[in-house]
């Protein structure tokens, strides 16, 4: 087993807290892990990336090679373009459709999706909306993480208790709330991809 | 023993506890900063009441370390690469008294200047001063190096510097852990009353010493596990890794390096395992992160012997960091980009936050400074560096730690009128006061504006030590309390603000303005904090 995912937003949308339930699910597998973060000044709203790497297998490269990641699962539309030289020619993308607007010259979104739609294998999914059915906005990175669950060979179980073991200090209710998330976002890739 | 999920710098922190510090000190700066923060956090430190606060620069840092190291307890001193040219002087000094308790100078360098502004090699300052480096390739020696290393620098009577650079400071991993925290050590005088008194006499003993100690750090290159010749069967190449740029070679060759391979992690460098694998190679590719430190040595002026490839010749770029890419290229490994970026994408520089009170000072400010035309405002180091871009424009220096106050001073000397300075709080407590000093002295005529936040908020909004005390600073160091303003940071002060601003410009001589509001990150953090609790 060997997944590379490349994880991409803007600085302060938190795509850090799928990174977290996902590392935890690889630890509990056994699978070895390596994952990239950008600190610092990019965190002021900048474009920031985490490059995941799981494996059973050691892993080297903190980064991931052009070329030879299996996802790109990205919190915003945009950015999900940004890395597409990383993705393998059989990756899938997995992104969200809202655009998160904090520069003047940000493109028209049809254009953006427009070239999501030219890829051979992408999904996009409205995860404020979805969160919003379920009841909480704020839970929009663990529907865009429940997406990409389809693509990553980690048994869905190990993915629920990773979100048990990161928000379970929140209380159960939001525990819950995470854990319908993930499904309801799980659904729609696996209906849509 | 436990595998815990860490990054490089957590590793750090983690080897130190385990190792027996007695104390961290350190001042903020990305990539270093979660060294100290994690522990802040940790059970046993809090436990063992190890000393953890932050420390008001990385001059004070490294000398509070050698401090608890001359009374016999193990410490560390954390930094980012620029913070060294800071604590330089004392660093340097330290190398010539050596330690008595194990002291670890751990600096992470920042290549690509992710959030930085240059991408200096600390490797030289360990040169410079004669120490051993240690420069681990990944986590788990990360943990190794730095649980080990209170030992190494007892048992070499020096301190050690650990050079780590922003990947593998802000990578996680898996790293297995020793799991018990090794007792500190007991306090104690060193035997010699003069180890740490360089008077020019002592000094010439002690320096003598040094260099009579080299030959004992490379030995302990030599010897060190972490250093290795690793064979391989294809003799038309040899390779020397130092660090990371291991990880990146590893990764272009998953079924192992068909070339024999030199992995560097402890400097001096090891001459005897250099030698052997020149011997049977012939010719070398030098993979470094950073500057050219171990290329240039080994290269010589006048290029004898076997070709050496490396950042020199152009086989790998002489700025950024490595990635496994630019490794597969230096070794003629062809890199296929999967999808092209499209043409529509466009960069998103960082910004201030929405709501941040910087706004509101930077708004004021670049109305009035507008009048004068541009290059009238030098600023400094940390989040409002950010109101050098538009629509504010108001920022033409951004150097290092403290100049804002001092560049304007010797702005103002050579006839620039008007002349400002914009600091922030932890800025000025960091690097900005005794530039004050020599502005108050002379009565330079400049107007500093200190952004006070009540936060050291670029590197995640840790506190500062000369909280609420900023005004009463600026009045101790001898500015007239009328011409010391604090004004809320806040829209519905805009005009209040301004006119401030054009009263102080009138003055002739020091004059300050406080834009206070604590940073918005910081507010919310301690809101979702006290909501979970």
């Amino acid at each position: 087993m060997k997944c590379d995912i490349v994880l991409a937003g803007v600085g302060g949308q938190g795509i850090l807290s799928i990174a977290t339930v996902l590392g935890f699910a690889a630890l509990a597998n056994n699978l070895y892990l390596k994952q990239a973060e950008t600190h610092g000044m990019s965190q002021r709203g900048g474009e920031v990336q985490s490059y995941l790497r799981l494996s059973d297998k050691p892993v080297s490269s903190d980064l991931i090679p052009f070329g030879k990641a299996d996802l790109i699962l990205s919190v915003e539309p945009m950015e999900s373009l940004r890395y597409l030289p990383y993705l393998s020619p059989e990756g899938w993308v997995v992104t969200n459709i809202t655009a998160y607007r904090n520069i003047v010259n940000y493109p028209e979104i049809e254009l953006i999706m427009n070239e999501i739609k030219k890829l051979p294998r992408a999904v996009a999914i409205d995860a404020e909306a979805i969160a919003k059915e379920i009841g909480n906005s704020k839970s929009s990175n663990m529907v865009m993480l429940g997406a990409a669950t389809p693509f990553i060979d980690i048994a869905i179980e190990s993915i629920e208790n990773g979100i048990r073991e990161i928000f379970g200090r929140k209380g159960e209710e939001i525990v819950n709330m995470n854990l319908r998330a993930l499904h309801a976002g799980r659904d729609f890739a696996q209906a849509n991809r | 023993m436990t595998k815990k999920l860490l990054l490089g710098v957590e590793a750090i922190g983690q080897g130190a506890i385990d190792g027996g510090m007695s104390g961290v000190y350190a001042y903020p700066g990305t990539p270093s900063t979660e060294i100290t923060e994690y522990i802040q956090e940790n059970e046993v430190a809090i436990a063992r009441s190890l000393h953890r606060e932050w420390s008001a620069n990385e001059k004070t840092a490294m000398e509070a370390a050698l401090g608890m190291s001359y009374a016999g307890k193990r410490a560390m001193v954390c930094m980012k690469h620029v913070g060294l040219n800071v604590a330089a002087d004392p660093f340097i000094n330290a190398a010539m008294t050596g330690i008595n308790g194990g002291l670890i100078v751990t600096v992470a360098d920042d290549p690509s200047m992710h959030s930085s502004q240059n991408e200096q090699d600390s490797r030289f300052y360990g040169k410079f001063a004669m120490v051993p480096v240690l420069e681990p390739s990944n986590q788990q020696e990360a943990y190794d190096m730095t649980r080990t290393g209170f030992e190494l620098s007892e048992k070499l009577g020096t301190p050690v510097l650990m050079r780590i650079t922003t990947r593998l400071a802000h990578s996680r991993a898996g790293v297995i852990l020793d799991g018990k925290a090794a007792p500190e050590n007991k306090l104690s005088i060193p035997g010699n009353p003069h180890q740490f008194v360089l008077l020019p006499a002592l000094a010439r003993k002690r320096y003598q010493l040094l260099l009579d100690n080299q030959e004992k750090f490379e030995q302990a290159a030599e010897e060190s596990e972490y250093n290795s010749l690793i064979e391989g069967k294809d003799h038309t190449l040899g390779i020397i890794c130092c660090g990371i740029a291991m990880n990146y070679l590893m990764e272009n060759f998953p079924n192992g390096c068909p070339h024999p391979i030199l992995k560097i992690s402890q400097y001096p460098l090891p001459a005897k395992l250099l030698k052997k694998l020149e011997q049977q190679v012939d010719r070398l590719l030098v993979i470094e992160e950073g500057y050219p430190l171990v290329e240039e040595q080994l290269k010589g002026f006048f290029e004898y012997g076997k070709k050496i490839s490396g950042k020199l010749d152009g086989t790998l770029p002489r700025t950024g960091e490595l990635n496994p890419d630019i490794v597969a290229k230096a070794l003629n490994i062809n890199v296929f980009a999967g999808y092209p970026i499209p043409g529509i994408l466009v960069n998103r520089p960082p910004a201030l936050c929405k709501g941040c009170g910087h706004h509101d000072s930077f708004k004021a400010l670049s109305e009035v400074m507008s009048e004068y035309g541009y290059g009238h405002v030098f600023s400094d180091i940390g989040c409002y560096t950010l109101g050098v871009l538009s629509p504010y424009n108001c920022g033409n220096s951004c150097v290092d730690m403290g100049a804002s106050i001092t560049m304007a001073k010797g702005a103002a000397d050579a006839g620039l009128f008007p002349s400002v300075a914009v600091i922030g709080d932890s800025t000025f407590t960091h690097s900005g006061i005794t530039g004050l000093l020599d502005a108050v002295y002379e009565k330079s005529n400049i107007l500093i504006m200190i952004g006070d936040n009540e936060s050291t908020s670029m590197t995640g909004g840790q506190d500062s030590s000369a909280f609420g005390r900023i005004e009463s600073i600026c009045e101790g160091a001898g500015v007239n309390a009328e011409h010391i303003h604090v004004i809320e940071a806040l829209p519905k002060n805009h005009e209040k603000l301004v006119d401030l601003i054009r009263l102080e410009l009138a003055f002739d001589g020091v004059s300050i303005i406080i834009p206070r509001r604590e940073c918005i990150q910081k507010s919310a953090r301690r809101l979702s904090k006290s909501k979970n609790h």
